[in-house]
């Protein structure tokens, strides 16, 4: 028996053995760009980490990744390649990045390049046992967003936002989807609160989505960034507690 | 060896088909090896191995292509390549979409082109010996 396939793409058959020691994936997404995604991401990572757990940590904003600048990856930290590739670990966290391939040099990929990109990444990367894989994911709802439900199916989204109606306008849509989708979020950071404004609380409940907690802006953040003791030393991640420790009861 | 991990997922693939297909074992593979990976056939061919057996693999290999989306010219891989420091061309080798990065257009130096052909692995043919009692996809 001869069966003609005309070309069938190996690669996602072994996604889902890759990620299989993986207790959860949560990735970390919002509806609008700048609001925080990628420090909340790091913190998030650090602080599990630092609470005794296992993390993994995961840039997929191949576009623009940042993380290896907040967690201050030294110049030689590159993924081992053995049987596939092994993300490096820093600060205790294993840590895989487009950038290690693509440097400081733009990565201009269209969608279907970048679930391409996105699906060598999750087949060929090594993470071995995690109690978590943090995910921080490019803003909206877009290939990112659902590659990432079609391709790690135990996903459990944290959202981000900021007090501000834009953002929340873009995050009901991302919640509907989700909903639709039977995706269960985790809940929501609101992160860069500069008064004590219901608006994303009371947003939050009318979505039937948790409140994880209120982040307040941090003025000390920026200087933090590329030194994580001196981020876990914040007035940010000492407000992020509350959501540090919803996800450790998860286990 | 990242020819490992593609290796696997071959595997994996052709697995899945024969167990869909209802086949009792696997004699052949046909294997499609995009030029853009630049995989080495042998460690791939030695990956597969430890776990085929007896299962012959046919690798057929298939050049890389590209086609400017702006004004679309289109080139070939192998030329691009003899320009292409070491460390590039192996950081397209574990991300093929890297080319994006470090390739351009010969005509417009655009990097908004498309990769006609020649990515990366593809499963192309599984031959085996179906077994009638089994169901198909049991």
């Amino acid at each position: 028996m001869r069966k003609s396939l005309a070309g069938l793409d190996p690669r996602p058959s072994v996604i889902e053995e890759r990620l299989s020691s993986i207790g959860r994936i949560i990735p970390v997404t919002g509806g609008k760009g700048g609001i925080g995604k990628s420090v909340m991401s790091s913190c998030l990572a650090l602080c599990l980490r630092k609470s005794g757990a296992k993390v993994g940590l995961l840039d997929l904003d191949f576009s623009s990744p940042t993380l290896h600048v907040i967690l201050g990856a030294p110049k030689g930290c590159f993924p081992k390649e053995e049987k596939g590739i092994i993300p490096p670990e820093l600060h205790g966290i294993s840590f895989m990045s487009m950038a290690f391939y693509s440097g400081d040099r733009p990565a201009p990929l269209r969608g279907t390049d970048f679930s391409n990109a996105m699906i060598e990444l999750l087949a060929i990367t090594r993470w071995g046992p995690l109690d978590f894989l943090i995910v921080d994911m490019p803003p909206g709802i877009t290939d990112a967003t659902l590659d990432t439900l079609r391709l790690m199916k135990r996903a459990q989204p944290v959202l981000v936002t900021i007090p501000s109606r834009l953002a929340l306008e873009t995050l009901r849509r991302m919640v509907r989807m989700f909903q639709d989708l039977r995706v269960g979020t985790l809940g929501a950071v609101e992160n860069m609160c500069r008064d004590t404004n219901p608006l994303v609380r009371e947003e939050m409940a009318r979505l039937q989505v948790g409140y994880l907690c209120e982040v307040r802006f941090d003025p000390s953040l920026e200087g933090a960034l590329g030194d994580p003791q001196k981020l876990l030393e914040t007035r940010a991640v000492r407000d992020l507690e509350p959501a540090v420790n919803a996800l450790s009861a998860l286990g | 060896m990242h020819e490992w991990a593609l290796a696997e997922a071959v595997l994996r693939s052709a697995e899945e088909v024969a167990r869909k297909e209802g086949l009792s074992r696997i004699d052949e593979l046909v294997v499609r090896m995009g030029e853009l990976q630049q995989i080495d056939p042998e460690s791939f061919d030695f990956a597969l191995r430890q776990t085929l057996g007896k299962t012959k693999v046919r690798i057929e290999k298939e050049s890389a292509v590209f086609r400017c989306r702006p004004c679309g010219r289109e080139w070939s891989f192998a030329d691009a390549r003899k320009a292409m420091p070491a460390d590039e061309a192996e950081f397209v080798h574990f991300v093929p979409e890297m080319a994006h990065t470090y390739l351009r257009c010969p005509k417009c130096s655009s990097p908004d082109f498309e990769i006609v052909r020649g990515r990366g692995v593809w499963l192309d043919r599984v031959v085996g010996e179906r077994d009638e009692k089994k169901p198909r996809g049991s």
